[in-house]
């Protein structure tokens, strides 16, 4: 090593290490407008707000509100609705079916991925099902939901039930699947079996495809309460935001229509980001599963 | 062995002309031929071999995550035939912990879902585990935050709280840096010194055999087969430039490689 001719023209060197005060803190606060800048929230809000400034003035140009209401009207015919009760009744009249499909779905799709789950089997014929039926609209299923069920909750149930089960059952079976093959054998290695097995290690390890599967199945399940409410038209007593929608067009009413729409828009907002967001902030985010 | 009849603490562990055969999609391979060993209480056990020698495969084996094809392995006496909280294993890849549990649920977990212990007790084990591997300041840290010897730390306490049979390894240090690597055969030998556990190590490394192990199983290539048996428990950081370390290592190498080219000669 000493007679190494370069060691003349590159001498070796030892140091303290330099002084690095000079920079201020190794770590600062960020200011407020950094954080206002950085914050996702504050984002969409403004994003939403130049939405909403492109409407008005488009409407306002257009002048015709048989085709465009502004964004003024819509909000003016919301508010009047939502203080006269009827938008308010409307709204949970498709919410209770909504919550009861879904929540229907939801237990569908634990059973059959658990015995999906169980055997090779079971997972081929999950799999089967969902590549015949996740294709297959929920309201092409609505004539015969009516010819079985009749007009009403029920039939709507059976089409939510549609749209969600496949959606939900195909995004948990394929997160149970990619589970790392080492966290399971940790699972079994302490003697963890059957439901206690899939509870404890599949199901939070799965839980990003999981969330998937439920956020897809809530939009779908959305959806096609709304459409299968346009179609069916009137279920006697009470309908839900689809019928309000439907019943004002047939009145040309079109600010209501707008209302309507705002309205279904606005709930999935809300359920996207509050609570699928504070589920997705205390679960997967939390644990550095998905960023 | 049986010269020394009193010093020789009871067999633990022991396997017996174990044969294990898995199947690819494509081929039925054959990972060990007849293997034979037994650990002793308190044996720092490594079996090394070069890679596809079915040295894993023999430590999923005595898991009990694989039935052997022909021969028998018993704990205590006891034939394994599914896994079981008293063969604690740590692998090689981080993702054995669970990321939706802190450091502290991880170590307390196995030790909730077997109910070894009371609860009191349970806490205070997987309190008293974290400190041993000297990770009290990320208790309550999850594991995507944790570097990856970190991650092996957790995953030593946790299977060393719920106080195993034997602790399995599964070539546990190799995916780490190697600074890392000294350090963490260093505290498990620290460990040892405290509580003389039984470990069963799996490893590729000569160095690492020589360093960790007590003794040394030497498996022949594909399919493994028993090299030999070695002592090393004399060896470790402290005498690792000694002629005597290097002459182990030497002849485990010839072992391992000599028998290699004998065969390439024969071959040609």
């Amino acid at each position: 090593m000493n007679a190494h001719p370069d060691i003349k023209q590159r001498p070796e060197f030892e140091q303290e290490p330099s002084d690095a005060s000079a920079i201020g803190d190794v770590e600062r606060p960020l200011s407020f407008s950094e954080r206002i800048i950085q914050n996702e929230t504050a984002q969409r809000l403004a994003i939403l707000a130049v939405l909403l400034i492109v409407w008005e003035l488009y409407a306002r140009w257009l002048n015709n509100a048989l085709l465009f209401p502004t964004f003024s009207e819509t909000v003016r015919v919301f508010l009047h609705d939502i203080g006269n009760g009827v938008l308010i009744d409307r709204t949970f009249t498709s919410l209770r079916t909504l919550a009861l499909g879904y929540g229907l779905g939801l237990a569908l799709a634990a059973l059959f991925t658990t015995f999906a789950v169980a055997s090779g089997v079971g997972t081929r014929i999950l799999s089967t099902f969902t590549a015949m039926f996740n294709p297959l609209p929920a309201i092409a299923l609505l004539p015969l939901a009516l010819i079985w069920f009749g007009l009403g909750t029920p039939s709507l149930v059976f089409v939510i039930v549609h749209s969600v089960l496949w959606a939900v059952a195909l995004n948990t079976l394929s997160g149970f699947r990619s589970v790392p093959e080492t966290l399971r054998m940790s699972g079994r290695n302490i003697g963890l079996k059957g439901a206690r097995y899939v509870g404890l290690i599949l199901m939070p390890a799965a839980f990003p495809s999981i969330l998937a599967g439920l956020k897809i199945g809530w939009a779908f399940a959305w959806r096609t309460l709304v459409a299968a409410e346009l179609v069916f038209g009137v279920s006697s007593r009470s309908g839900g935001i689809g019928w309000y929608i439907f019943e004002a067009r047939n009145d040309l009413d079109t600010a209501t229509v707008f209302s309507g729409l705002l309205t279904v828009i606005l709930i999935g907002l809300f359920v996207e980001s509050v609570i699928f967001r504070a589920l997705e902030t205390r679960t997967v985010n939390l644990w550095g599963m998905q960023r | 062995m049986d010269a020394s009849a009193p010093a020789v603490p009871p067999v633990l562990l022991d396997v017996s002309g174990v044969t294990l055969q898995y199947k690819t999609p494509r081929h039925l391979v054959t990972a060990t031929y007849r293997v034979d060993f037994s650990v002793h209480q308190g044996d720092r056990y490594i079996i090394l071999g070069p890679s596809g020698c079915g040295k894993s495969t023999l430590l999923k084996a005595v898991g009990g995550f694989m039935p052997p094809v022909e021969g028998s392995i018993r704990i205590r006496g006891k034939e394994i035939t599914a896994p079981g909280p008293d063969r604690m294993m740590v692998f090689q890849e981080f993702e054995q912990l669970m990321p939706w549990k802190t450091v502290y649920q991880n170590v307390l977990f196995p030790m909730k879902v077997t109910r070894k212990f009371s609860r009191a007790e349970t806490a205070r084990r997987a309190e008293a585990a974290i400190e041993k591997v000297k990770l009290t300041k990320f208790r309550d840290v999850y594991p995507h935050m944790l570097s990856g010897g970190m991650k092996m730390r957790v995953a030593i306490a946790r299977a060393m709280a719920l106080e195993p049979d034997i602790l399995l390894m599964d070539e546990p240090f190799a995916a780490l840096d190697a600074l890392t690597r000294r350090t963490m055969q260093q505290e498990l030998l620290a460990l040892w010194d405290q509580l003389h556990f039984t470990v069963l190590f799996v490893t590729h490394s000569i160095q690492e055999a020589i360093l960790v192990g007590s003794r040394i199983l030497v498996l022949s290539p594909h399919p493994g087969r028993v090299r030999a048996e070695l002592d090393s428990s004399r060896l470790d950081f402290s005498n690792s430039d000694t002629p005597e370390f290097g002459a182990m290592s030497k002849r485990i190498h010839n072992l391992l490689f000599g028998e290699e080219h004998a065969h390439k000669e024969a071959a040609t």
